[in-house]
């Protein structure tokens, strides 16, 4: 028996999100009294690799095989099954990223897993049971799931579990995975990835606006927010129908669903089907002219104003308060 | 062009949350049901695809007889036709496996769903699906388009955005964007009534998950209210009480 983490990398780099995955691994590995594998498969440098070691893995099984070096969910979930299989896994762990989302449901099957998707916490075991926190109903409810399969699959979402540092050393071992042809006919034919801002699903701070800013030459304030926290930026579903913001920043019923640190909002009324998408943020701030908007009720600080005034006096100070921490 | 689109039949958007049975049970007392909004946009990709004659669209849903009017709306916005899995499902793999065990000789081209239902959120059964049937799959798509036997299909990852050539058939899951929204007309309404709706009895499932308990988030707590000519007085409490920067 043994635990099993896979690890994504971005270019070669892991990034936050998979160290908490790591982390949420090897706590499940204590829990279970065994010990933490890690999987990584494409081209990662053996100084990132090692780093998993500092999170807690006790081996790193390295893939790095030409067929493999961009992501195809079904031939990345083969080769994760069978490092399942070498291992003798009882527990597979991964991100629930959006590549994770796609991957988890597939080796569950291989596997004849249970799977928890969205996982927030740590198994509860007690009686034998293995049951597992996660939200459900668009953030309005947490579902328990019991897992009573042999071998479970548990994505962690994102930001919802602390890195822990164990300062331990991984061993690399170099692993040959079988490569199925019919594993690999989806063919990449193009990748675009803005390298030089935050990413959403898994940023810790978010600066959102909605139609209250009345036009896309008005975000400028919005990302000089979000440069100085480092926080990613976010948008409405109006702004992104209106082609004001793309697609992928509009957070909600039908975009995504985040739970960062903190969500500032900016100018946005606090419709459900937003709500939905960011109930599960730590701390909320809204920034709103009208008293009455909706936002107010489940924010934890409100100011009720004009976002032009408001905005532009909030990063002067806090362009100060950076300059005196 | 043979189109399977899975739909999923859930509660309403503003629908408040309550559980029965000792919170074991989501209560469906004077609850509106809806068409999963991510499957109604899968759903109008298929029959763009469709259009004119180009194929036709078949829709699935795995739920008992009380979920028949979702599947009519399904029909009504312009599927052809629609199966229905005589079932109460339990969990996402049983779903996948009733919609496999169904597609697995009917030689789609396509099988689109949601990239997740809006109650339990899970994003599974597409996944799972594509690996019983042994097909390649795809989550969370914004564009499809048909090129040859083969699709092409724009799928968000963090930061950006991936594009990928797929061979038919496989499986996708779609996200807004991937289509526009369809109102049905009268007339599809009206023709809703009379196209085919199969009633399936369900295959045999080995469940693995089951959830236990449900629990509401506990309500935040009143909100703090600063004064618009103080914006300090919130860095200072997101600093030193919130200590989120």
């Amino acid at each position: 028996m043994s635990v099993l983490v896979y690890v994504e990398n971005a270019e070669g780099k892991f990034k936050k999100s998979i160290f908490e995955a790591v982390s949420y691994a090897k706590a499940i590995a204590d829990q279970l009294n065994t010990s933490l594998t890690a999987v990584s498969v494409g081209n990662v440098a053996q100084d990132e690799l090692q780093k998993l070691g500092h999170y807690g893995a006790a081996t790193v099984l390295n893939v790095n095989q030409d067929a493999l070096k961009s992501f195809i969910n079904q031939a990345y979930a083969s080769v994760i099954a069978e490092a399942a299989e070498k291992t003798a896994a009882s527990v597979v762990v991964l991100s629930n990223s959006f590549s994770g989302k796609g991957l988890a449901p597939r080796i569950a099957v291989k596997l004849n897993a249970g799977l928890v998707d969205g996982a927030i916490s740590l198994p509860e075991l007690s009686d034998g049971k293995f049951i597992v926190k996660k939200t459900a109903f668009s953030n309005k409810a947490f579902a328990y799931v019991e897992l009573h399969a042999e071998k479970k699959v548990i994505s962690l979402t994102p930001n919802a579990y602390k890195i822990v540092e164990t300062g331990n050393q991984a061993v690399i071992e170099d692993f040959a995975a079988t490569v199925k042809p019919t594993d690999l006919t989806a063919l990449i034919k193009d990748i675009v990835r803005a390298t030089d801002k935050v990413s959403l699903p898994d940023a810790e701070l978010v600066v959102s606006a909605g139609r209250g800013l009345k036009g896309p030459e008005n975000w400028g304030m919005v990302e000089e927010l979000a440069n100085l926290l480092g926080a990613a930026t976010a948008c409405s579903k109006p702004v992104s129908d209106a082609d004001w913001r793309p697609h992928s920043e509009h957070v909600g019923q039908t975009g995504i669903a985040i739970s960062p640190n903190l969500y500032i909002a900016i100018g946005i009324s606090g419709a459900i089907q937003h709500l939905a998408g960011v109930s599960s943020s730590k701390v909320i701030v809204v920034i709103n002219k009208d008293p009455e908007a909706p936002f107010f009720k489940v924010a934890d600080y409100g100011i009720v104003g004009d976002a032009f005034e408001i905005v532009p006096k909030l990063i002067e100070e806090l362009k100060s308060f950076k300059a005196n921490n | 062009m043979k189109i399977l689109v899975c739909i999923s039949h859930v509660p309403d958007t503003t629908t408040k949350i309550t559980f029965s049975d000792n919170d074991t049970q989501f209560n469906q007392n004077g609850v509106q049901f809806i068409l999963n909004p991510y499957d109604e946009i899968a759903l109008a990709r298929a029959i763009e695809l469709t259009d004119n004659g180009a194929g036709t669209v078949t829709v699935i849903h795995v739920g008992d007889a009380s979920t028949e009017p979702t599947i009519r709306k399904a029909l009504a916005i312009g599927a052809h036709d629609a199966v229905r899995v005589n079932a109460t499902p339990t969990d996402a793999f049983f779903v996948a496996t009733q919609i496999a065990a169904y597609a697995k000789d009917q030689n789609f081209d396509l099988i689109l769903a949601g990239r997740e239902s809006i109650d339990y959120n899970g994003a599974k059964v597409p996944a799972m699906l594509a690996e019983i049937l042994d097909i390649p799959s795809v989550s969370i798509i914004k564009k499809l388009s048909v090129e040859g036997n083969q699709g092409i299909v724009e799928r968000e990852i963090e930061g950006g955005k991936e594009v990928l050539a797929i061979p038919f058939p496989f499986v996708a899951g779609t996200a807004e964007g991937v289509a526009e929204w369809k109102i049905p007309n009268m007339r599809g309404i009206m023709s809703a009534r009379t196209k085919p709706l199969q009633v399936l009895e369900p295959v045999e499932v080995k469940t693995s998950s089951k959830i236990v308990k449900f629990e509401t988030p506990a309500p935040r707590g009143q909100v703090t209210l600063i004064d618009a000519s103080e914006p300090q007085k919130l860095v200072d409490l997101l600093h030193a009480e919130a200590k989120v920067i």
